[in-house]
């Protein structure tokens, strides 16, 4: 095992599969020579040549479609948005041509998109969303959202190796910050299974990306009171494990559902709403939700800050459900 | 002033031998084209008879165009048709009484009732199915081409678009990436000077769409589309110049839609004198014409020809009819694949 940014272990998993499947390859605008805008292809072109490693014009439409198309021949592409945010310039190509193929033409579409996603640093309007809920919505996608650099890794190794359309959500504040253990040899992380990122008895968590990190301080926070958090990390949102949810949600009795992403038809919604038809019984308060308000990510550092969900509005919104 | 070339019309057998077809061949061609016109003439009548639900589109003055394509296409290249395109599918070997099945939203047809009308394409001949927001289809041609291209092998993409999907930014973006990167796809531009109501000095202020592959870094061409040999002839070299590494090719062949949109809309708007102009230039009846001047179809030959397609069309519609509505236990089935599904011949 060797220590990994999450960053690194995208890179790793990445490579691991184009090094073993010659149908894997890269598109996307800047992957080669420069290594793309966040260097997770720093080598790649090198090692893989520039026909697997391709430096595309900017055109988000035509690099998701020639994915699509690609991957109907038989390829494994893999396309990267330089921002998450770009992915509305290929919305057609992946809701209206990869979503519906298999569906009502029996057409696999096996592609992967990474999407460098989320804020923090000042990025603007255009350079910080969380679109996964959007996708979620979207019968026929699936929709990846690792946390750690062992999930990175075997998150990527599974989408690209899925049959499906999948978007793959990296979150940018993630990348050189944090850091872990990753196995070297190839392995792949199921989608659609959660995993327990802290155990608790008192309140559920129920969150994921960046946003893990955010709860798991929270909840260091809430020891001290004697209260005590599990913390669920969904790691893909769609599909998204229902069974884990709902186990946890009946263990503590008390859920919060936190994202980065804004309130308003956010997946939270849906996993509230589950919670509250299936679970319904087991609770002992209102399901509550942390969110971004529903507004567009602000620029200036205090109105970016008030904007994302902080670990002391968490612990608040915590404190609250224990007292519950 | 047009930047394209615009194609000459193709004159004797002897031409038409060159460009690859032989007479037992162009008589093939002919069947096509009768069932091509015979599969959409009979859904008409199927629809008036309130059998297919939703809306009914056909690609009436355009039978001559997709056929020619088609048979221009090597065995295992590649493409997009769109709704104007029945040719394509009819010249690959989709067999007629599924087309019909599609029509009608049996569990038979290419999409077992999950979308309608032209929105279905055989995989396994190498077609992929269109969705309604036609230009969409131009990137993921592209792709194919890409793969052909990463792969090394000797395979052409087709990718069809209307003068109206012309306007659009995908468009653009699949000829920007063809270009620059010299992929093995041939854009064919299916100019019928009508999208929907809208006419064609609406959607481009070149003299032609085909002007615009300069710009692209390809060459355009413009062709007269009732003439099915010349647009043959054009495809083929624009295929094999691919093939061979040349690069992208845009065709443009000009028709006239003679029908409305769709069955709904009796197309007011299209000035009567435009129609009965085309109409001279009928491409079966051009085709036909040919035949019988410059390879000697004779009565008895044309008479076989149009006995086998009506036999062919009165099965396909027989047996059609036969097929069951799906399954409404069906409904959410299939909307993601497994791995099983990637056990076809491109994902082996």
């Amino acid at each position: 095992m060797a220590e990994l940014t999450y960053l690194q272990a995208i890179s790793d998993g990445l490579r691991t599969e184009m090094r073993r499947d010659k149908r894997v390859f890269v598109i996307g605008e800047d992957v080669g020579v420069y290594g793309g805008a966040f260097k997770v292809t720093l080598g790649f072109q090198e090692e893989f040549g520039h026909w697997r490693v391709i430096d595309a014009p900017l055109a988000e439409t035509a690099i998701v479609g020639a994915c699509t198309g690609a991957a109907i021949m038989g390829m494994r592409p893999v396309a990267e948005m330089q921002f998450a945010d770009f992915i509305s310039c290929a919305w057609d190509q992946l809701v209206t041509v990869a979503a519906k193929q298999r569906y009502r033409a029996g057409t696999p579409v096996p592609i992967t998109v990474r999407l460098p996603s989320g804020g923090g640093f000042s990025g603007g309007p255009f350079h910080s969303q969380n679109p996964e809920s959007s996708f979620a919505h979207v019968p026929g996608l699936k929709c990846v959202c690792p946390a750690t650099p062992e999930d990175a890794k075997g998150l990527l190794i599974s989408a690209i190796e899925d049959p499906n359309p999948v978007l793959y959500f990296e979150h940018k504040h993630l990348y050189r910050r944090i850091k872990a253990e990753v196995p070297e040899e190839r392995y792949t992380v199921p989608l659609g299974k959660a995993r327990i990122h802290r155990e608790g008895d008192d309140v559920t968590v129920i969150t994921w990306g960046a946003m893990v990190y955010t709860a798991a301080e929270a909840a260091q926070q809430l020891e001290g009171d004697g209260v005590s958090v599990e913390i669920v990390d969904l790691r893909t949102v769609m599909p998204w494990d229902k069974v884990a949810v709902l186990e946890s949600a009946r263990k503590t009795s008390k859920v919060l559902v936190l994202h980065e992403d804004t309130r308003t038809g956010g997946f939270g919604a849906e996993i509230a709403a589950t919670i509250g038809e299936e679970a319904f019984e087991d609770l002992d308060a209102p399901v509550k939700r942390i969110a971004a308000p529903d507004t567009p990510v602000p620029f200036s550092p205090p109105l970016e800050k008030a904007f994302i969900p902080q670990v002391d509005d968490v612990a608040a919104g915590l404190r609250e459900l224990a007292a519950y | 002033m047009a930047i394209a070339r615009e194609a000459e019309p193709v004159g004797s057998l002897r031409e038409v031998r060159e460009a690859g077809l032989d007479r037992e061949d162009l008589l093939d061609v002919y069947r096509n084209l009768l069932l091509t016109r015979g599969v959409e003439e009979r859904g008409h009548i199927l629809y008036r008879q309130g059998k297919i639900p939703g809306s009914f589109y056909t690609g009436r003055g355009n039978e001559g165009a997709s056929v020619a394509v088609a048979t221009a296409m090597g065995p295992d290249d590649v493409g997009t048709p769109l709704h104007r395109d029945m040719g394509v599918h009819v010249v690959r070997g989709v067999e007629p009484w599924r087309i019909f099945a599609q029509y009608m939203g049996r569990a038979d047809g290419p999409t077992r009732g999950r979308d309608g009308n032209v929105h279905m394409a055989d995989a396994k001949l190498g077609l992929i199915a269109m969705v309604s927001h036609l230009p969409a289809m131009l990137p993921v041609a592209v792709g194919c081409a890409l793969a052909f291209r990463i792969r090394d092998e000797k395979r052409v993409a087709i990718g069809w678009f209307g003068e109206g999907a012309s306007a659009r930014g995908d468009c653009h973006e699949a000829m920007t990436l063809a270009g620059v990167r010299k992929l093995p796809v041939v854009f064919v531009c299916d100019n019928n000077q009508w999208a929907y109501s809208t006419p064609s000095h609406l959607e481009f202020a070149t003299e032609h769409v085909a002007d615009r592959a300069e710009a692209y870094g390809f060459e355009g061409i413009v062709v007269d589309g009732t003439d099915l040999l010349a647009v043959y002839r054009e495809a083929r070299r624009a295929i094999e110049k691919a093939r061979a590494g040349g690069g992208p090719t845009l065709i443009e062949s000009v028709t006239l839609r003679m029908e409305g949109h769709a069955v709904h809309d009796d197309a007011f708007y299209v000035p009567k004198e435009m129609f009965e102009k085309w109409a001279e230039n009928d491409p079966l009846e051009r085709f036909r014409t040919w035949l019988r001047q410059n390879a000697d179809m004779s009565d008895d030959e044309e008479e076989e020809i149009s006995g086998v397609v009506k036999k062919i069309l009165n099965d396909a519609l027989k047996r059609a009819e036969e097929s069951p509505l799906p399954d409404t236990s069906s409904l959410t089935e299939g909307v993601y694949a497994t791995a099983e599904d990637l056990d076809t011949p491109h994902h082996k």
